[in-house]
Parts: structure tokens; sequence; C-alpha cells
């Protein structure tokens, strides 16, 4: 049993000490801490695009969503929770994440090109940009939105009789989504004239 | 001459300034702001609130426009969308269980009538407004007629 042992040590030993296989070793080893620096740094490249501060920093999103957000229960009430831009238009998980981070990239050329540099570009826009957010969010049962409110613990005898009367009915059955009844809770709505439900 | 003008400037000036304190007095008169000086900002008054919810408010005259039994914070009326015509409309009351708007609302001050909202209807607030649970300000014994009291 020793005298094997021995064997395998020396046997890795003479491995090592050949040339090819040291290049190798080193090869490996770097690539283990490139991936491990590589990774983390992506992901908290990723993390620090996910805060409302760099969702901002563009004047398009400051001047416009923003300012309108500001006013309205997701920025202030009476608890001081907040819903921050990207808890409502970035998934959690990382799958969706990715796939949602990809497509923003689009918006990010819209900004390098100038596409929609002044508050009237932007309103011309906003009927697009809304549309793409509310299907979104009907494809994916308004997921973000179920992030922070769970029908599950929504008590009736705490909301108002519009909103117990709907929220028992529509939204219990599955019928309806949060988003379906729920558009402009955080901006300025586009034009309605022919979304449903709206007049 | 120029004695006498002094000695009326010197007693407009005087005066002026002897009655500026009485100016601002209210004179032990109460209005709708108290008997607080009238150079004296007064304590506001609490802030009201609007209460979230309730069943429709009654009546108290036939063709008044009935006050609004719900918050309306942030529900937006503009050339882009009408969020009360969402629960309101035609279209819309059944599946909301609001209260259709009225004929009347599709007729111009002429009384043509029109297929949709009359513009001179399109701003609900002008005429429907919320209520607070405040104490009147001023008392009033006004009785609504037979028909609509229960
Ligand atoms: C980060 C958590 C979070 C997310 C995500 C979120 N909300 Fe909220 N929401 C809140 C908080 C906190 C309040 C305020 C609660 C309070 O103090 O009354 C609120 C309030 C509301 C209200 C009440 C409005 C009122 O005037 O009383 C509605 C409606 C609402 N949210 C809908 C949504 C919808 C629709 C989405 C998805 C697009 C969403 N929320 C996403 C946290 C969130
Ligand atoms: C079928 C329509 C409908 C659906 C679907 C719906 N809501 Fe509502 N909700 C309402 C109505 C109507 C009100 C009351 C009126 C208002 O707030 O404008 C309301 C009010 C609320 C309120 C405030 C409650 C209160 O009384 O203080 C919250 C929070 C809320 N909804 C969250 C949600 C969330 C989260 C979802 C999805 C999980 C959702 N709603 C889905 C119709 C709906
Ligand atoms: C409570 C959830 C919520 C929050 C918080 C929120 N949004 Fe939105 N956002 C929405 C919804 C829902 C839409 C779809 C359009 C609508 O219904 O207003 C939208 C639409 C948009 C649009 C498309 C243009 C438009 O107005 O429709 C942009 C851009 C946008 N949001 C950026 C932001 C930014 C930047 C922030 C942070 C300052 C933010 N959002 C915070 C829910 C939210
Ligand atoms: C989410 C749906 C919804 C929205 C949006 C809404 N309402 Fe209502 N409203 C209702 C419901 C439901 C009732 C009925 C209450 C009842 O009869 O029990 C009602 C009642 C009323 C009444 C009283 C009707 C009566 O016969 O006494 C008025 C007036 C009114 N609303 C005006 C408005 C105005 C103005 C707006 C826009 C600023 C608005 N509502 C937005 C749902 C809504
Ligand atoms: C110029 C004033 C005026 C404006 C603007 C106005 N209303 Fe009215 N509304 C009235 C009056 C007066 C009545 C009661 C008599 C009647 O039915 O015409 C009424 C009645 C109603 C009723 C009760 C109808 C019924 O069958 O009992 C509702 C609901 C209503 N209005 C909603 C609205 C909504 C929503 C808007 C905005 C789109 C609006 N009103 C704009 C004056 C107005």
């Amino acid at each position: 049993m020793a005298q094997a042992n021995v064997n395998f040590v020396t046997r890795y030993r003479q491995m090592l000490s050949r040339p090819a296989s040291v290049a190798l070793w080193v090869v490996l080893a770097f690539g283990f801490v490139a991936g491990i620096v590589f990774w983390g740094g992506f992901n908290t490249g990723l993390e620090a695009t996910n805060t409302e501060a760099f969702c901002i920093s563009c004047h398009e999103m400051e001047n416009n969503v923003y300012e309108e957000y500001r006013e309205t229960i997701h920025f202030s009430n009476r608890s001081g929770v907040r819903a921050t831009c990207p808890d409502c238009h970035v998934p959690k998980d990382w799958t969706h994440k990715i796939v949602r981070k990809v497509q923003a990239s689009k918006e990010l050329w819209g900004k390098m090109t100038g596409f929609i540099d002044t508050r009237e570009k932007f309103q011309a826009n906003r009927k697009e940009m809304a549309q793409r957010e509310w299907q979104r969010m009907e494809e994916n049962d308004s997921r973000e939105c179920r992030n922070c409110h769970n029908y599950d613990y929504m008590d009736f005898s705490e909301q108002g009789r519009r909103a117990a009367g709907r929220h028992s009915t529509a939204l219990e059955a599955g019928t309806e989504t949060c988003i379906d009844c729920h558009k402009g809770i955080a901006h300025e709505l586009p034009d309605m004239s022919d979304v449903k439900g709206w007049h | 001459m120029k004695k006498l003008l002094a000695i009326i400037l010197g007693c407009i000036l005087t005066g002026g300034f002897l009655s500026l304190p009485t100016l601002a007095d209210t004179g032990g008169l109460s209005s709708l702001r108290g008997t607080t000086d009238l150079d004296s900002v007064p304590n506001a008054e609490e802030m009201k609130r609007v209460p979230k919810d309730r069943i429709a408010i009654e009546r108290d005259y036939l063709h008044q426009p009935p006050v609004i039994p719900h918050q309306v914070r942030g529900y937006n009326v503009n050339l882009k969308g009408h969020k009360c015509l969402s629960c309101h409309s035609w279209k819309n009351y059944k599946k909301a269980g609001a209260t259709k708007i009225s004929l009347t609302h599709f007729d111009t001050r002429d009384g043509q009538q029109l297929s949709d909202v009359s513009p001179s209807r399109y701003f609900c607030d002008q005429c429907h407004v919320t209520q607070a649970d405040a104490k009147p300000l001023v008392k009033s014994d006004f009785k609504s007629v037979d028909a609509l009291t229960h």
C-alpha cells in the first residue's frame, strides 16, 4: 500500500517536471483565476448597471421618466419603501436578467445615436417603448410586480372596495394581470386611444 | 404756509404710524380665518384626507353632479388618455362596476348630441369633486327635496 503511494507521488513529480506539463498547469491555473475574476467582475459590472443611479445617469431618463416617477407612490409613500427602476424593469433571476440586459443595449445605442435626445423625441417614441413593457409584463404575468406584491398576502379588508372587488375576481381568476389594470402607475402615459380597456 | 404744510405732513405721517397696528387688527371680528391679526399667518389646518373608497354618496338636489366617492390621486385626464373613462365610459363601466356617465355628457352646450363624450364634459373635476371628512365651514340648513331623501 505504502509502496503504491510513493509511486503515485513520484509519478506526478516527474510529470510536473516535464516542461510541457508545467505550461499546461500554468495555463489551467491562470484560466481558473481569470475565470473567477471575470465572472465576479462581470456580475459586479452587471450589478452596477442595475441601480437607479445608473438608470438615470443619462438625461433622457432623468428628465423624462424619472421626473414623472418622483410624483408617484413608488417613489414616496407613507411607509418609505421604494421601488426603483430595476425593481420593475429588470428581472431578478439571472437568465431573465441577462436577456433583458442584452435587449437594453439597444437602448444604449439609442442614446449614443441621439435617437431620443429631446423631450419631444422621447414623447414621440414613448408609445412604442411603453407597449414593449406592457407586452413583456403581460407575457410574464407581471412577474416584477409580484416580486413585491404577492396576491396570496393581500388583505382585502384593508383594500378599497374597488380594489378588493377587482382583485378577488379578475386577478384571482387569472383572466387579467397587474399591468392590464395598472398602466401608468410610474410614468406619464402615451396616447391611449387604441389601448384595450381605455377610452 | 410752509409751516402749515410741515405740520399737516407731520400729522399725516405720525397718524399713519400710529394707526398701523390697528390696521392689522381684525377689530374683534371673527371670519373664516379666525381672529388672528391680519399681519400674521394663522396656524394651518390639519391636512384633510380623502377617504379611499365608499359607496355612492347621496345627492342633495336634482341635477347635482354627484360627488366622487373614491380617491383620484394620480388619475390623469389629458389629451393622451382619460383615466376616469377607463371605468366610467359606456364601454367600460360594467367591467369596473362603476356608474356610467349619463346621456347629458354627450351633449354640447347647444344641445347637440355627439357620438362621444362632449368636450365640455371632458374635464370631470370641473363639476365632480372628491370629499374630505371635514367640518363644514359655514352652517347650512338646506334640505333636499322629498324625492331625494330616504
Ligand atoms: C420594490 C417593490 C415593488 C415593486 C417591484 C412594485 N411595487 Fe407597487 N408598491 C410598492 C410599495 C412599497 C407601495 C406602497 C405601499 C404603501 O405604502 O401604501 C406600492 C404601491 C402600489 C400600488 C398602490 C397605489 C396607490 O395609489 O395606493 C399599486 C397599484 C401598485 N403598487 C402596483 C404595482 C405594479 C402594477 C407593479 C409592477 C409594474 C408594482 N407595483 C411593482 C412596492 C413595489
Ligand atoms: C382586474 C383589474 C385589476 C387587476 C388585474 C389588478 N388590480 Fe390592483 N387595483 C384594481 C383597482 C380597480 C384598484 C383600485 C383603484 C385604483 O387604485 O386606481 C386597485 C388597487 C390596487 C392597489 C391599492 C389597494 C388599496 O386599496 O390600497 C394595489 C397595491 C394593487 N391594486 C396592486 C395590484 C397588483 C400587484 C396586481 C397584480 C398582482 C393587481 N393590483 C392587479 C384593479 C386591478
Ligand atoms: C412600479 C414599477 C416601475 C418603476 C419603479 C419604474 N417603472 Fe418604468 N415603466 C413601468 C411600466 C409599467 C411601464 C410601461 C408604461 C406604463 O404603464 O407607464 C414603464 C415604462 C418605462 C419606459 C418606457 C417609456 C414610457 O414612459 O412608457 C421607460 C423608459 C421607463 N419605464 C424607465 C424607467 C426608469 C428610468 C425608472 C426609474 C427612475 C422607472 N422606469 C421606474 C413601471 C415602472
Ligand atoms: C378604477 C375604476 C374607476 C376610476 C379610474 C374612476 N372611478 Fe369613479 N367610480 C368607480 C366606481 C366603481 C364607482 C361606484 C361606486 C358605487 O356606486 O358604489 C365610482 C363612482 C363615481 C362617482 C359617483 C357616481 C354616483 O352615481 O354617485 C363619480 C362622480 C365618479 N366616480 C367620478 C369619477 C371621476 C371624475 C374619475 C376620474 C378622476 C373617476 N371617477 C375614476 C370607479 C372608478
Ligand atoms: C359641466 C359639468 C360636468 C362635467 C364636466 C362632468 N359631469 Fe358628470 N354629471 C354632471 C351633472 C350635472 C350630473 C347629474 C345630472 C346628469 O346626469 O346629467 C352628472 C352625472 C354624472 C354621473 C352619474 C350618472 C348617473 O346616471 O347617475 C357620473 C358617473 C358622471 N357624471 C361622471 C362624469 C365623468 C366621468 C366626467 C368626466 C368625463 C363627468 N361626469 C364630467 C356634470 C358634469
